[in-house]
Protein backbone atom coordinates (compact mmCIF):
# COMPACT_ATOMS: atom_id res chain seq x y z
CA UNK A 1 0.00 0.00 0.00
CA UNK A 2 1.21 3.74 -0.52
CA UNK A 3 2.73 5.32 2.28
CA UNK A 4 3.21 8.71 2.98
CA UNK A 5 6.21 10.95 2.65
CA UNK A 6 6.10 13.95 5.24
CA UNK A 7 8.34 17.28 5.39
CA UNK A 8 8.03 19.69 8.21
CA UNK A 9 10.07 22.66 6.88
CA UNK A 10 10.06 26.25 9.50
CA UNK A 11 11.75 29.47 8.09
CA UNK A 12 14.67 28.48 9.89
CA UNK A 13 15.24 25.13 8.85
CA UNK A 14 13.89 21.94 7.31
CA UNK A 15 12.45 19.76 10.36
CA UNK A 16 11.98 16.33 9.31
CA UNK A 17 11.75 14.50 6.42
CA UNK A 18 10.21 11.04 6.02
CA UNK A 19 9.16 8.73 4.15
CA UNK A 20 6.78 5.50 4.66
CA UNK A 21 4.40 7.17 7.23
CA UNK A 22 0.77 5.78 7.61
CA UNK A 23 -1.45 8.43 9.00
CA UNK A 24 -0.59 12.40 9.81
CA UNK A 25 -2.85 14.32 12.35
CA UNK A 26 -2.91 17.78 11.54
CA UNK A 27 -4.75 20.87 13.79
CA UNK A 28 -6.72 22.46 10.63
CA UNK A 29 -7.40 25.93 11.50
CA UNK A 30 -11.35 24.22 11.03
CA UNK A 31 -10.74 21.09 13.28
CA UNK A 32 -8.23 17.88 13.34
CA UNK A 33 -7.75 16.52 10.57
CA UNK A 34 -6.37 13.34 9.57
CA UNK A 35 -4.31 12.27 5.98
CA UNK A 36 -4.09 9.21 4.72
CA UNK A 37 -2.29 8.01 2.15
CA UNK A 38 -4.08 8.30 -1.36
CA UNK A 39 -5.96 11.80 -0.07
CA UNK A 40 -7.24 14.83 -2.47
CA UNK A 41 -4.51 17.29 -3.11
CA UNK A 42 -5.49 19.91 -0.50
CA UNK A 43 -4.35 23.57 1.53
CA UNK A 44 -5.02 24.42 4.78
CA UNK A 45 -3.97 26.63 7.26
CA UNK A 46 -3.07 25.33 10.58
CA UNK A 47 -3.77 26.16 14.36
CA UNK A 48 -1.34 26.23 17.34
CA UNK A 49 -1.70 22.35 18.30
CA UNK A 50 0.02 19.03 18.08
CA UNK A 51 0.86 17.14 15.02
CA UNK A 52 1.05 13.89 15.41
CA UNK A 53 3.31 11.29 13.04
CA UNK A 54 1.75 7.73 13.22
CA UNK A 55 4.43 4.63 11.64
CA UNK A 56 4.76 1.18 12.20
CA UNK A 57 7.41 1.73 13.92
CA UNK A 58 5.20 4.32 16.76
CA UNK A 59 4.26 7.52 16.74
CA UNK A 60 5.47 10.76 17.09
CA UNK A 61 4.38 14.15 18.44
CA UNK A 62 5.34 17.50 17.07
CA UNK A 63 3.99 21.03 18.73
CA UNK A 64 3.31 23.66 15.88
CA UNK A 65 2.51 26.88 16.66
CA UNK A 66 0.63 27.35 13.38
CA UNK A 67 1.16 27.86 9.54
CA UNK A 68 0.02 25.82 6.78
CA UNK A 69 -0.27 21.91 5.00
CA UNK A 70 0.01 21.06 1.79
CA UNK A 71 -1.05 17.32 0.89
CA UNK A 72 -0.53 16.26 -2.85
CA UNK A 73 0.56 12.83 -4.60
CA UNK A 74 1.12 11.43 -1.08
CA UNK A 75 3.61 14.10 -0.26
CA UNK A 76 2.47 15.97 2.97
CA UNK A 77 4.52 18.95 3.05
CA UNK A 78 3.79 21.02 6.79
CA UNK A 79 4.98 24.63 6.58
CA UNK A 80 5.50 25.49 10.23
CA UNK A 81 5.90 29.28 11.98
CA UNK A 82 7.64 27.09 14.14
CA UNK A 83 7.51 23.64 15.08
CA UNK A 84 9.17 21.29 18.02
CA UNK A 85 9.87 17.44 18.13
CA UNK A 86 7.60 16.65 21.55
CA UNK A 87 10.30 14.92 23.27
CA UNK A 88 12.47 18.18 22.51
CA UNK A 89 10.15 20.34 24.11
CA UNK A 90 11.70 21.91 27.64
CA UNK A 91 9.06 21.95 30.08
CA UNK A 92 10.54 24.55 32.33
CA UNK A 93 10.90 26.76 30.21
CA UNK A 94 7.42 26.27 28.50
CA UNK A 95 6.00 26.86 32.60
CA UNK A 96 7.92 30.03 32.29
CA UNK A 97 6.53 31.04 29.35
CA UNK A 98 3.09 30.19 30.25
CA UNK A 99 3.37 31.99 33.89
CA UNK A 100 4.61 34.85 31.67
CA UNK A 101 1.70 35.15 29.78
CA UNK A 102 -0.63 34.54 32.61
CA UNK A 103 0.80 37.35 34.32
CA UNK A 104 0.70 39.96 31.64
CA UNK A 105 -2.58 39.22 31.18
CA UNK A 106 -3.22 39.90 35.12
CA UNK A 107 -1.18 42.86 35.01
CA UNK A 108 -2.73 46.53 34.29
CA UNK A 109 -0.58 47.41 31.67
CA UNK A 110 -2.03 47.68 28.30
CA UNK A 111 -0.93 44.90 26.83
CA UNK A 112 -1.38 43.50 23.17
CA UNK A 113 -4.32 41.29 24.83
CA UNK A 114 -4.89 39.26 21.50
CA UNK A 115 -1.38 38.78 21.44
CA UNK A 116 -0.78 37.70 25.03
CA UNK A 117 -4.07 35.66 24.95
CA UNK A 118 -2.46 34.16 21.77
CA UNK A 119 0.75 33.40 23.79
CA UNK A 120 -0.77 31.94 26.72
CA UNK A 121 -2.71 29.26 24.27
CA UNK A 122 0.35 28.34 22.71
CA UNK A 123 2.01 27.51 26.07
CA UNK A 124 -0.66 25.60 27.10
CA UNK A 125 -0.43 23.82 24.14
CA UNK A 126 3.02 23.21 24.03
CA UNK A 127 2.91 21.88 27.68
CA UNK A 128 0.41 19.39 26.65
CA UNK A 129 2.36 17.99 23.40
CA UNK A 130 5.46 17.93 25.92
CA UNK A 131 3.88 16.00 28.66
CA UNK A 132 2.25 13.99 26.55
CA UNK A 133 5.68 12.83 25.24
CA UNK A 134 7.03 12.21 29.05
CA UNK A 135 4.55 10.03 29.97
CA UNK A 136 4.55 7.58 26.89
CA UNK A 137 8.74 7.49 27.66
CA UNK A 138 7.55 6.40 31.37
CA UNK A 139 5.35 3.85 30.62
CA UNK A 140 8.35 2.17 28.64
CA UNK A 141 10.41 -1.14 29.94
CA UNK A 142 13.32 0.43 31.59
CA UNK A 143 15.96 0.35 29.22
CA UNK A 144 13.96 -0.09 26.06
CA UNK A 145 14.75 3.64 24.87
CA UNK A 146 18.38 3.16 24.21
CA UNK A 147 19.07 3.82 21.04
CA UNK A 148 19.32 7.15 19.94
CA UNK B 1 67.34 57.99 3.76
CA UNK B 2 65.45 57.25 6.85
CA UNK B 3 67.49 55.96 9.95
CA UNK B 4 67.27 52.68 11.17
CA UNK B 5 65.50 53.32 14.24
CA UNK B 6 62.89 54.86 11.94
CA UNK B 7 62.42 51.99 9.80
CA UNK B 8 61.87 49.31 12.50
CA UNK B 9 59.73 51.82 14.39
CA UNK B 10 57.22 51.69 10.97
CA UNK B 11 57.65 48.10 11.04
CA UNK B 12 56.60 47.28 14.33
CA UNK B 13 53.61 49.27 13.43
CA UNK B 14 52.67 47.17 10.28
CA UNK B 15 53.24 44.11 12.03
CA UNK B 16 50.30 45.27 13.96
CA UNK B 17 48.23 46.38 12.01
CA UNK B 18 48.79 42.63 9.96
CA UNK B 19 48.05 41.10 13.33
CA UNK B 20 44.31 42.83 13.82
CA UNK B 21 43.46 42.47 10.24
CA UNK B 22 44.04 38.68 9.98
CA UNK B 23 42.19 37.89 13.65
CA UNK B 24 39.41 40.23 12.09
CA UNK B 25 39.55 38.22 8.51
CA UNK B 26 39.50 35.09 10.86
CA UNK B 27 36.16 35.81 12.97
CA UNK B 28 35.19 36.91 9.80
CA UNK B 29 35.87 33.63 7.63
CA UNK B 30 33.72 31.67 10.44
CA UNK B 31 31.14 33.37 10.90
CA UNK B 32 30.69 33.97 7.12
CA UNK B 33 30.32 29.88 7.18
CA UNK B 34 27.38 29.61 9.19
CA UNK B 35 25.80 32.34 7.74
CA UNK B 36 25.76 30.88 4.64
CA UNK B 37 24.65 28.30 5.95
CA UNK B 38 21.55 29.96 7.25
CA UNK B 39 20.51 31.77 4.79
CA UNK B 40 20.83 28.47 2.74
CA UNK B 41 18.84 26.68 5.71
CA UNK B 42 15.59 29.08 5.16
CA UNK B 43 15.33 27.94 1.54
CA UNK B 44 13.06 25.24 1.60
CA UNK B 45 10.69 27.16 3.20
CA UNK B 46 10.74 30.10 1.17
CA UNK B 47 10.31 28.04 -2.03
CA UNK B 48 7.29 25.98 -0.83
CA UNK B 49 5.65 29.21 0.39
CA UNK B 50 6.24 30.77 -3.05
CA UNK B 51 5.04 27.56 -4.51
CA UNK B 52 1.76 27.54 -2.51
CA UNK B 53 1.05 31.32 -3.22
CA UNK B 54 1.28 30.28 -7.28
CA UNK B 55 -1.05 27.79 -6.70
CA UNK B 56 -3.17 30.21 -4.78
CA UNK B 57 -2.83 32.66 -7.28
CA UNK B 58 -3.70 30.38 -10.23
CA UNK B 59 -6.92 28.66 -7.91
CA UNK B 60 -8.40 32.52 -7.83
CA UNK B 61 -9.45 31.17 -11.55
CA UNK B 62 -10.12 33.83 -14.14
CA UNK B 63 -10.85 36.52 -11.75
CA UNK B 64 -7.81 39.10 -11.51
CA UNK B 65 -5.18 37.89 -8.74
CA UNK B 66 -4.86 41.60 -7.73
CA UNK B 67 -8.42 41.81 -6.59
CA UNK B 68 -7.78 39.13 -4.24
CA UNK B 69 -6.31 40.54 -1.54
CA UNK B 70 -5.15 44.00 0.02
CA UNK B 71 -1.15 42.83 -0.14
CA UNK B 72 -2.01 42.67 -3.57
CA UNK B 73 -3.70 45.21 -5.19
CA UNK B 74 -1.39 47.37 -6.78
CA UNK B 75 -2.11 51.09 -6.30
CA UNK B 76 -1.25 54.74 -7.48
CA UNK B 77 1.93 55.25 -6.26
CA UNK B 78 1.83 58.34 -4.18
CA UNK B 79 4.37 57.27 -1.38
CA UNK B 80 7.25 55.08 -1.41
CA UNK B 81 8.80 53.23 1.35
CA UNK B 82 12.25 51.42 1.22
CA UNK B 83 13.55 49.27 3.61
CA UNK B 84 17.70 49.56 3.86
CA UNK B 85 19.51 46.11 5.05
CA UNK B 86 23.41 47.39 5.69
CA UNK B 87 25.75 46.15 8.52
CA UNK B 88 25.76 47.77 11.77
CA UNK B 89 29.69 47.58 11.24
CA UNK B 90 32.30 48.97 8.81
CA UNK B 91 35.45 47.03 7.86
CA UNK B 92 33.83 45.37 4.91
CA UNK B 93 35.66 46.68 1.82
CA UNK B 94 33.45 48.35 -1.04
CA UNK B 95 30.19 46.80 0.59
CA UNK B 96 28.58 49.13 2.46
CA UNK B 97 29.41 52.25 0.26
CA UNK B 98 28.01 50.29 -2.84
CA UNK B 99 24.79 49.93 -0.73
CA UNK B 100 25.13 53.43 0.20
CA UNK B 101 25.32 54.62 -3.30
CA UNK B 102 22.49 52.02 -4.43
CA UNK B 103 20.25 53.20 -2.34
CA UNK B 104 20.56 57.04 -2.29
CA UNK B 105 20.33 56.61 -5.95
CA UNK B 106 16.45 55.65 -5.65
CA UNK B 107 15.87 58.06 -2.76
CA UNK B 108 17.58 61.26 -3.96
CA UNK B 109 17.31 61.53 -7.57
CA UNK B 110 15.33 63.76 -8.65
CA UNK B 111 12.41 62.11 -11.20
CA UNK B 112 10.93 60.09 -7.90
CA UNK B 113 7.66 60.83 -8.06
CA UNK B 114 5.59 61.26 -5.21
CA UNK B 115 6.81 61.28 -1.63
CA UNK B 116 9.82 58.67 -0.05
CA UNK B 117 10.26 57.49 3.62
CA UNK B 118 12.76 55.10 4.52
CA UNK B 119 13.18 52.01 7.30
CA UNK B 120 16.88 51.66 7.75
CA UNK B 121 18.14 48.38 9.39
CA UNK B 122 21.75 48.59 10.53
CA UNK B 123 24.13 51.42 11.56
CA UNK B 124 25.13 51.69 8.36
CA UNK B 125 22.54 53.06 6.28
CA UNK B 126 20.95 54.71 9.23
CA UNK B 127 24.33 56.83 9.63
CA UNK B 128 24.26 57.90 6.22
CA UNK B 129 20.53 58.72 5.83
CA UNK B 130 20.41 61.03 9.07
CA UNK B 131 22.12 63.25 6.92
CA UNK B 132 19.46 63.82 4.30
CA UNK B 133 16.34 65.20 4.63
CA UNK B 134 14.26 61.56 4.59
CA UNK B 135 11.71 60.56 6.74
CA UNK B 136 12.24 56.76 9.14
CA UNK B 137 9.18 55.05 9.40
CA UNK B 138 11.06 53.09 11.81
CA UNK B 139 14.89 51.75 12.33
CA UNK B 140 16.44 48.52 13.36
CA UNK B 141 19.82 47.93 14.22
CA UNK B 142 22.00 45.53 16.27
CA UNK B 143 20.05 42.50 14.43
CA UNK B 144 23.05 40.62 15.45
CA UNK B 145 25.22 37.99 13.23
CA UNK B 146 22.33 35.75 13.07
CA UNK B 147 19.24 36.99 13.26
CA UNK B 148 16.45 34.81 13.61
CA UNK B 149 12.64 35.33 12.16
CA UNK B 150 11.53 36.81 15.46
CA UNK B 151 14.37 39.90 15.34
CA UNK B 152 13.16 40.34 11.53
CA UNK B 153 9.33 39.90 12.23
CA UNK B 154 8.71 43.71 13.26
CA UNK B 155 10.67 45.15 10.25
CA UNK B 156 7.98 43.44 7.82
CA UNK B 157 5.24 43.78 10.53
CA UNK B 158 5.99 48.28 10.13
CA UNK B 159 5.49 47.66 6.33
CA UNK B 160 2.46 45.47 6.18
CA UNK B 161 0.73 47.73 8.79
CA UNK B 162 1.49 50.93 6.81
CA UNK B 163 0.80 49.53 3.59
CA UNK B 164 -2.85 48.07 4.70
CA UNK B 165 -3.64 51.53 6.39
CA UNK B 166 -2.55 53.03 2.93
CA UNK B 167 0.12 55.36 4.42
CA UNK B 168 2.50 53.74 1.42
CA UNK B 169 1.44 52.44 -1.64
CA UNK B 170 4.77 50.57 -2.71
CA UNK B 171 7.45 49.14 -0.47
CA UNK B 172 10.47 48.12 -2.21
CA UNK B 173 13.58 46.38 0.13
CA UNK B 174 17.64 47.21 -0.58
CA UNK B 175 20.36 44.67 0.67
CA UNK B 176 23.39 42.78 -0.35
CA UNK B 177 22.36 39.51 -2.57
CA UNK B 178 25.16 37.55 -1.53
CA UNK B 179 26.52 35.76 -5.06
CA UNK B 180 29.31 34.60 -4.13
CA UNK B 181 32.19 34.68 -1.59
CA UNK B 182 33.99 37.46 -3.76
CA UNK B 183 30.79 39.11 -4.84
CA UNK B 184 27.71 41.28 -3.05
CA UNK B 185 25.71 43.18 -5.35
CA UNK B 186 23.52 45.56 -4.24
CA UNK B 187 19.75 44.31 -5.08
CA UNK B 188 16.09 45.84 -4.83
CA UNK B 189 13.01 43.92 -4.77
CA UNK B 190 9.37 45.05 -4.65
CA UNK B 191 8.11 43.96 -1.41
CA UNK B 192 4.23 45.31 -1.35
CA UNK B 193 2.14 44.81 -3.05
CA UNK B 194 3.32 41.50 -3.77
CA UNK B 195 3.97 40.11 -6.89
CA UNK B 196 2.13 36.61 -7.01
CA UNK B 197 4.69 34.15 -8.13
CA UNK B 198 3.91 32.46 -11.92
CA UNK B 199 3.30 28.26 -11.34
CA UNK B 200 6.33 26.59 -12.71
CA UNK B 201 5.16 26.22 -16.38
CA UNK B 202 5.67 22.09 -16.40
CA UNK B 203 3.20 21.96 -13.94
CA UNK B 204 0.75 23.56 -16.12
CA UNK B 205 -0.71 20.55 -18.33
CA UNK B 206 -0.86 18.29 -15.06
CA UNK B 207 -2.73 20.91 -13.01
CA UNK B 208 -3.59 19.95 -9.72
CA UNK B 209 -6.96 21.04 -7.98
CA UNK B 210 -6.37 21.90 -4.23
CA UNK B 211 -9.29 21.77 -1.65
CA UNK B 212 -8.53 24.74 0.14
CA UNK B 213 -9.70 24.96 3.63
CA UNK B 214 -11.03 26.87 5.34
CA UNK B 215 -11.06 29.02 1.81
CA UNK B 216 -8.62 30.01 -0.71
CA UNK B 217 -9.49 33.63 0.69
CA UNK B 218 -8.85 32.49 4.38
CA UNK B 219 -5.53 31.04 2.83
CA UNK B 220 -4.39 33.64 1.22
CA UNK B 221 -4.62 35.99 4.48
CA UNK B 222 -2.63 33.58 6.63
CA UNK B 223 -0.42 33.28 3.76
CA UNK B 224 0.89 36.74 2.30
CA UNK B 225 2.06 38.41 5.69
CA UNK B 226 4.08 35.30 6.22
CA UNK B 227 5.67 35.60 2.87
CA UNK B 228 6.51 39.19 3.11
CA UNK B 229 8.22 38.09 6.27
CA UNK B 230 9.82 35.54 5.17
CA UNK B 231 10.99 37.81 1.97
CA UNK B 232 12.68 40.33 4.50
CA UNK B 233 14.26 37.32 6.51
CA UNK B 234 15.91 35.92 3.71
CA UNK B 235 17.33 39.39 2.84
CA UNK B 236 19.16 40.10 6.85
CA UNK B 237 19.98 36.30 5.88
CA UNK B 238 21.64 36.91 2.59
CA UNK B 239 22.76 40.47 3.71
CA UNK B 240 24.68 39.01 6.84
CA UNK B 241 26.32 36.27 4.79
CA UNK B 242 27.41 38.99 2.21
CA UNK B 243 28.74 41.58 5.33
CA UNK B 244 31.01 38.30 6.16
CA UNK B 245 32.12 37.49 3.15
CA UNK B 246 32.97 41.20 2.26
CA UNK B 247 34.86 41.74 5.32
CA UNK B 248 36.74 38.45 5.04
CA UNK B 249 38.35 39.27 1.79
CA UNK B 250 38.93 42.75 2.43
CA UNK B 251 40.32 42.17 5.26
CA UNK B 252 42.64 39.54 3.51
CA UNK B 253 43.83 41.90 1.24
CA UNK B 254 44.69 44.01 4.25
CA UNK B 255 46.66 40.96 5.36
CA UNK B 256 48.50 40.75 2.37
CA UNK B 257 48.94 44.16 1.63
CA UNK B 258 50.55 44.09 4.97
CA UNK B 259 52.75 41.38 4.25
CA UNK B 260 54.20 42.82 1.01
CA UNK B 261 55.13 45.93 2.90
CA UNK B 262 56.60 44.22 5.97
CA UNK B 263 58.52 42.62 3.01
CA UNK B 264 60.38 46.24 0.80
CA UNK B 265 60.35 47.61 4.79
CA UNK B 266 62.50 44.94 6.27
CA UNK B 267 64.64 45.00 2.78
CA UNK B 268 65.11 48.98 3.11
CA UNK B 269 65.96 48.31 7.04
CA UNK B 270 68.77 45.93 6.22
CA UNK B 271 70.32 48.23 3.97
CA UNK B 272 70.22 50.95 5.75
CA UNK B 273 72.10 48.91 8.54
CA UNK B 274 74.32 47.50 6.38
CA UNK B 275 75.30 51.53 4.95
CA UNK B 276 75.83 52.64 8.80
CA UNK B 277 77.83 49.53 9.28
CA UNK B 278 80.27 50.32 6.18
CA UNK B 279 80.44 53.77 6.97
CA UNK B 280 81.15 53.02 10.56
CA UNK B 281 84.29 50.75 9.61
CA UNK B 282 85.19 53.04 7.03
CA UNK B 283 85.45 55.48 10.26
CA UNK B 284 87.55 53.37 11.87
CA UNK B 285 89.84 52.12 9.14
CA UNK B 286 90.03 56.07 8.17
CA UNK B 287 91.55 56.92 11.82
CA UNK B 288 93.75 53.83 11.76
CA UNK B 289 95.30 55.18 8.92
CA UNK B 290 95.41 58.54 10.50
CA UNK B 291 97.25 57.68 13.27
CA UNK B 292 99.64 55.63 11.39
Amino acid sequence: MAKLTLEIITGEQLLLREEEIDEVVAPGSVGELGILPQHAPLVTSLQAGSLRVKRSGGEDDFFISGGFLEVRENEVKVLADSAERGTEIDLERAEEARERAESRLRGEESVDRARAEGALRRSLIRLKVGRRRRRGRADMAPGAGGAE
Amino acid sequence: MPSTREIRRRIRSVENTAKITNAVQLVAASKMRRAQLRAEAARPYAESMRGLLANLADAGGDADSESLHPLLERREVQETAIILITPDRGLAGGLISNLQRHAGSLVLSPDQAGGISMVPVGRKGLDYFSRFDVPFRGEFQQLGDYPGLDDTRPISRIVIDDYMSGAVDQVSLVYASFVSTVQQRPTTIQLLPVEAPVAESAEAGSEVEYIFEPSPEAVLDELLPRYVEMQVYQAVLESAASEQSARMVAMRNATDAANDMLGDLTLQYNKARQEQITSELLDIVGGVEAMA
